[in-house]
């Protein structure tokens, strides 16, 4: 009945292994197999990620023993096509472009693969494995599935991108490839309005192919010799003093290597983004702030090690009352955890005199919402590896949000100047903010310099949910005063934030949320107060919507209260008082150009009109559905803006470095942070465009601080702008000089040289980028360009002027269905237009607007990251929920392009605003269902349920 | 700290057994192991030395018409079920039911012998086969035993089965002319897949009457519920719009329902229940014809 030897197929090859008690299919594919396409979303058979084929079934490889295997046939993604692409380690810091000789793989895919590739369906790349392999299974049984067969398959295998709507679509069109043998069919995706060369047309990804092939290296994925794995004992209580730390227990056990307290740092003790207050460790006498304070640190030979060793650390604590919300942080006689207070910024907006403005108002409207904090849930948790070097410098491998800040705040730590420490940065299998603080990066330096031995330290999905920064929880009270024609007058608003235990970037989150609290409208009064509050929760920091999400929620549902007390159509109402050009923001910026909000508005309300085929009065109004007496549908409508940049008087630096090589192929290179947002793509796109040769000359190197400039953080909806200007720029100054070198041996005027697809044309010859390449090299010039991008100045808030480089826009409808007899909610579509200024690859642009919508619709409906004085409730995905393939309503991207001066092409940010509308628009929707007005997130469906049973008694 | 330490593969009900009762304690049995991974992984079960896989005994991966009753393995992956003819002739209720587990990953896991292992009073899988007055055939050291279902459940998480016992399969009775059967269930958004209520029924038909109900409803006790009183209430009724009136309100009479924090109150499941009461005896009525 025991087994001595498992024999198993895979991928066609037949292995026999002894087996290892307690050893998981998935790790013995990745770990002893090697075969690391693989991925481990969660450990615990929620995401799907870990997908393989076994006998022509799937199963989830980190809930099956390996033992199930034996005598069994697995089918993993590197079985998947022929000739499987592989490329070595390092190649995620190519951005993933197969180098010449190693490409030719695109031949040998499978047409799902394929489709994924060329619809866009592949993005952070982390859980495509896994959808492939699911939808592979889903194939081989039914060769022509539905939409409804392919969401039932792909339920439980999550991406967190939401390339749902492109995930489908690519099933379909493999399907069709198979059965009629015809080439998979691309996309239908409309380029840009205005296209270049390159720009503005659909462009694949360059880290595609690798991400459908398994062939992908996460930072997990790597391995070094003589590497030691690593734990971290946290705190597990919200608040105390620590009075006892004994590690001896821990250092006994064999395995063990070194155990580090906070005694044990050689630098800084405390680590952060803007404001230092991050303790590395909390050492004895030292005050606990959140549960996921480290304690500990524990390097040992296996990864079961260290956990054990972890377990065997005692810690004795001093307990103190717990501050468990923003509110409760600013009440007098609270506990004051940090050593200036709760209070980490009051932060204030102030245009013109609301009370005036109340004044001349027909009607002013109050009330307060409340939305909760939600977490990133990137399907990739983190890890870290530190390299020690013999020259004595550190390597750590991360895939990180702002390369050169890990560089600082790890340096810092280990009391080195930051170039001993090199960021090497990996792929990343989604961030959306949450891989912009530091996570393992400083411990894992730690032990490897104490160890001398290269160490990992991999999140898992519990450590990841209770440790890194979430979406901030707030409070926002809105009072609007508006005239009987709907011209809005007054806006005050006051909001609460709870930025957690550190400070991470909650005072630019809230100050984002205080700024936009007044919405994308003209008000000549606004006044705006926000309390950024420390409390004993898990910090608060940067996710995708930064703050807007919050106050855009409060702000419109309060102007759909409005149109309803005015009589006044809420589309009308919106497009009344929409910013235009000329018009002033809350804190003094007079709009100058590329204001598209009219045009998102309009277009919104047009489509829902076609699609619906009601019209504009009927929008709005419940529906009764034909044979369904307990079924309602309405519309629901809102808009938004968001900023395009830091702003706020920062320096908004990015560094691009363009170099022709010898080959005549090109290198685009920044410190800039690809997290499957499609920036590698961008950056590959305007240096093609620039240098007139094809996209696939050119590759992309980012997020490497030893050999690409500083791009700054990846935020703020940003690097487009700043980092997309910083390729351009020094790609044309390299096409000047290049240019320049030929102008003077050719004796031509620089203008009369021409750069076409084919080469450089001198004199009716053309000169490959080989022979250019080479005329530099002659000539003695370095066929190297640095370019420096600073994003024009802009004021600190406060200051009037131009706090912002440039805004995007949005307006989105959605349309619920509402089961009045249970309360449950479903989106069934959503109408999304986006004012991005330029769509620079119209393909990347959808899956942005496909997946923001998604995640919008996860933000109304299911997210919430709860605490319990402190505690966390949801530590495990199972706890937490987000949307899958089945929440995916039908969506409709429609692309605005006002451009922007300054960006390049005219484009602004897209990142963030995709998703910002989505959760006021289903709210409002419910509302026009059934009546039922939501003050907070996610809906709940029984007080939906006990709502409507009031509405109806009172009727 | 490895999950487990030996891990056998007995081929036949009989070796199971006798591994249960004679390999290095502690020892549990696993079959699809959806539930029992999660717990070692996540330090929720005790630590364990023998894992005795179940899978790979040809008896409980049966599926087949046996005598006047349908026989479903224990080991039978939730997918064979949804996708079995003979299933979906004879056990309606048990095929909707199973259909709504997890993805098609977990499916092909999980089984109808680990629900009852895991003991959820609320499990899919349960109260779509109570509805139909399965039994379990039960294997032990010294011999085999027929008991109803609902006789395996004792509360949350505990089950009736000794640690040297293990379920060979369920069998049902072959569904006749105007008998069918139907399963409904109401999930939340947020938090946990568990449904917030289920709900199975089967009747038989004569005519315009309902000659014979069973209704099955999760979470409605500590174990999976049959509403008995509702039943025989329905039993000889016209079925009408005062019947199901009826029904429903007999069903709230007997059920027990709780409030589960941050998932649903009792009342909110009070709601529900009269409509899945509905739902379910409207579509098995009108597959009964």
């Amino acid at each position: 009945m025991k087994k001595t030897q498992l024999s198993l197929t895979v991928n066609g090859q037949t292995y026999t292994l002894a087996p290892i008690p307690g050893e998981t299919l998935a790790d013995l594919l990745r770990k002893r197999l090697h075969l690391t396409g693989t991925k481990i979303g969660c450990n615990e058979a929620e995401c799907g990620a870990c997908t393989v084929i076994m006998d022509g079934e799937p199963v989830l490889s980190c809930s099956t023993p390996a033992e199930r295997a034996d005598g069994k046939s697995i089918t993993t993604i590197e079985g998947l096509a022929p000739a499987p692409l592989r490329l070595p380690p390092n190649s995620a810091n190519l951005g993933g472009v197969p180098r010449r000789g190693e490409g030719g793989a695109e031949g040998g895919l499978h047409p799902l693969q394929e489709a994924f590739v060329t619809h866009g369906a592949v993005q952070c790349g982390f859980c495509i494995p896994g959808q492939i392999m699911t939808s592979y299974a889903l194939l081989q049984k039914n060769p022509r599935p539905t939409s409804a067969d392919i969401r039932h398959a792909l339920k439980d295998t999550l991406c967190r991108c939401a390339g749902y709507p492109t995930i489908e679509n690519s099933i379909l069109a493999a399907a069709k490839a198979l059965e009629t043998g015809e080439p998979v069919a691309g996309p239908e995706v409309p380029p840009s309005a205005e296209q270049g060369q390159v720009i503005g047309r659909v462009q694949i990804r360059p880290d595609a192919v690798e991400k459908v092939t398994g062939a992908a290296i996460f930072t997990d994925d790597l391995t070094f010799e003589n590497m030691l794995f690593s734990a971290v004992k946290r705190a597990g209580v919200p608040h105390a003093f620590v009075t006892k730390i004994d590690i001896s227990k821990a250092r006994a056990l064999p395995g063990v290597v070194a155990v580090m307290t906070a005694a044990d740092i050689p630098g800084e003790h405390l680590h952060g983004l803007v404001i230092f207050d991050w303790p590395v460790m909390v050492g004895v006498g030292e005050r606990v702030r959140y549960v996921g304070d480290a304690i500990a640190i524990v390097a040992a030979e296996t990864q079961e090690i260290a956990k054990e060793a972890v377990a065997l650390i005692e810690v004795e604590f001093d307990l103190q009352p717990v501050i468990s919300s923003a509110v409760q942080a600013r009440e007098d006689g609270q506990p004051q955890i940090h050593a200036k207070g709760n209070l980490l910024k009051h932060i204030k907006v102030r245009k013109g005199d609301p009370e005036i403005g109340f004044a001349e108002a027909d009607v002013v409207l109050e009330h307060t919402f409340h939305t909760p904090a939600t977490d990133h849930l990137f399907m990739e948790p983190e890890c870290s590896i530190a390299v020690p070097l013999a020259d004595g410098r550190m390597e750590v491998y991360v895939g990180s949000q702002i390369p050169y800040q890990d560089r600082t705040q790890v340096s810092r730590a280990l009391g080195w100047p930051e170039e001993r420490v090199r960021i090497v940065g990996q792929l990343m299998g989604g961030g959306f903010g949450g891989k912009e603080d530091i996570a393992g990066q400083i411990h894992a330096a730690l032990l490897a310099n104490l160890t001398g031995r290269p160490v990992k330290l991999l999140f898992d999905r519990h450590e990841s949910l209770i440790v890194h920064p979430k979406r901030h929880a707030t409070q926002i009270k809105v009072k609007l005063g508006a005239k009987k024609d709907g011209t809005l007058t007054a806006a005050k608003t006051e909001l609460y934030g709870d930025t957690g235990a550190y400070a991470s970037l909650g005072e630019k989150v809230l100050t984002r949320a205080t700024t936009h609290s007044a919405g994308p409208y003209k008000i000549p009064h606004v006044h705006a107060d926000c309390y950024a509050m420390y409390t004993n929760n898990p910090p608060a920091g940067a996710f995708r919507g930064f703050g807007v999400l919050q106050s855009a929620f409060a702000f419109e549902t309060m102007m759909d209260n409005l149109a309803e007390t005015l009589g006044m159509d809420r589309v009308e109402l919106r497009r009344k008082n929409a910013l235009r050009v000329g018009d002033e923001t809350s804190t003094g910026q007079v709009m100058r150009e590329s204001a598209g909000l009219v045009e998102c508005i309009d277009k919104v309300s047009g489509e829902m009109c076609q699609v619906s085929g009601l019209s504009r009065a009927e929008l709005f109004k419940a529906r009764p559905v034909p044979g369904a007496p307990h079924l309602v549908h309405a519309w629901g409508f809102a808009s938004a803006f968001k900023n395009t940049g830091l702003g706020g008087g920062a320096d908004d630096t990015s560094g691009a470095e363009v170099e022709l090589y010898s080959d005549g192929s090109f290198q685009v290179r920044s410190a800039a942070a690809e997290l499957g947002q499609g920036l590698v793509t961008i950056m590959q796109m305007v240096v093609a465009e620039e240098l007139s040769v094809p996209s696939r000359q050119v590759s992309v190197l980012v997020m490497d601080t030893d050999l690409t400039p500083n791009g700054g953080p990846t935020t703020a909806s940003r690097q487009t702008y700043v980092t997309g200007n910083a390729s351009r720029l020094a790609a044309r100054t390299l096409r000047e000089a290049i240019c320049a070198t030929l102008a003077e041996k050719y004796d031509l005027a620089p203008d009369q040289i021409r750069f076409s697809a084919a080469g450089v044309q001198v004199n009716g010859q053309t000169l490959s980028m080989q022979q250019v390449y080479s005329e530099m090299k002659a000539a003695g010039k370095d066929p190297r360009v640095l370019y420096e991008y600073h994003a024009p100045e802009t004021k600190p808030l406060g200051q009037g002027g131009d706090m912002h480089v440039a805004f995007s826009f949005a307006s989105q409808a959605a349309e619920v269905e509402i089961n009045t007899n249970t309360g449950e909610v479903r989106v069934l579509r959503v109408i999304s237009a986006n004012d991005v200024g330029r769509a620079i690859n119209p393909l990347g642009l959808r899956g942005q607007v496909e997946g923001g919508v998604v995640m919008g619709v996860g933000h109304a409906l299911l997210e919430n990251f709860i605490t319990k004085d402190g505690y966390v409730v949801t530590d495990r995905m199972s706890r937490y929920r987000i949307p899958s393939i089945m929440h995916m309503p039908e969506i409709t991207a429609i692309v605005v392009e006002d451009p922007a001066k300054d960006g390049p092409y005219g484009a602004k940010g897209v990142g963030e605003i995709v998703l910002i509308p989505t959760p006021p628009a289903i709210t409002n929707a419910i509302y026009n269902a059934v009546g039922v007005r939501f003050d907070y997130l996610p809906v709940d469906q029984e007080k939906l349920l006990w709502a409507m049973r009031e509405n109806t008694r009172t009727a | 700290m490895n999950l487990w330490k030996e891990y056998l593969h007995p081929q036949t009900v009989q070796e199971a057994v006798e591994a249960l009762a004679s390999a290095t304690p502690p020892v549990i049995p696993i079959a699809g192991g959806t539930d029992l991974m999660l717990d070692l992984q996540q330090g929720n079960h005790a630590p364990v030395h023998t894992l005795v896989d179940l899978t790979g005994i040809a008896e409980l991966r049966a599926l087949e018409i046996r005598g006047e009753k349908l026989f479903i393995g224990a080991g039978v992956p939730h997918n064979r079920i949804v996708e079995s003819p003979l299933v979906q002739e004879h056990a309606q209720s048990l095929v909707e039911a199973c259909g709504l587990i997890g993805g098609p990953q977990v499916r092909n896991s999980a089984t109808l012998g680990g629900n009852v292992a895991h003991a959820l009073p609320a499990a899919d899988g349960m109260i779509g086969l109570l509805a139909l007055e399965a039994e379990a055939e039960v294997a032990a050291p010294t011999g085999r035993r027929l008991q109803p279902l609902q006789e395996l459940f004792l509360g949350p998480g505990k089950s009736s089965l000794k640690a040297d016992e293990i379920i060979v399969g369920f069998t049902l009775p072959l569904r006749k002319p105007h008998q069918a059967s139907a399963f409904n269930r109401v999930m939340r958004a947020q938090g946990i897949a568990l449904p917030i209520l289920n709900l199975a029924a089967w009747l038989e038909r004569d005519g315009e009457t309902i000659r014979a109900a069973r209704i099955s409803v999760g979470p409605a006790g500590p174990t999976p519920f049959r509403a008995r009183q509702t039943e025989a209430f329905l039993a000889g009724k016209i079925f009408s719009p005062e019947t199901i009136l009826g029904a429903q309100e007999s069903l709230l009479a007997e059920a027990k329902f709780r409030t589960s924090p941050a998932r649903a109150t009792a009342e909110y499941r009070r709601e529900l229940v009269v409509v899945l009461l509905k739902n379910a005896l409207s579509k098995a009525w009108d597959r009964a014809k």
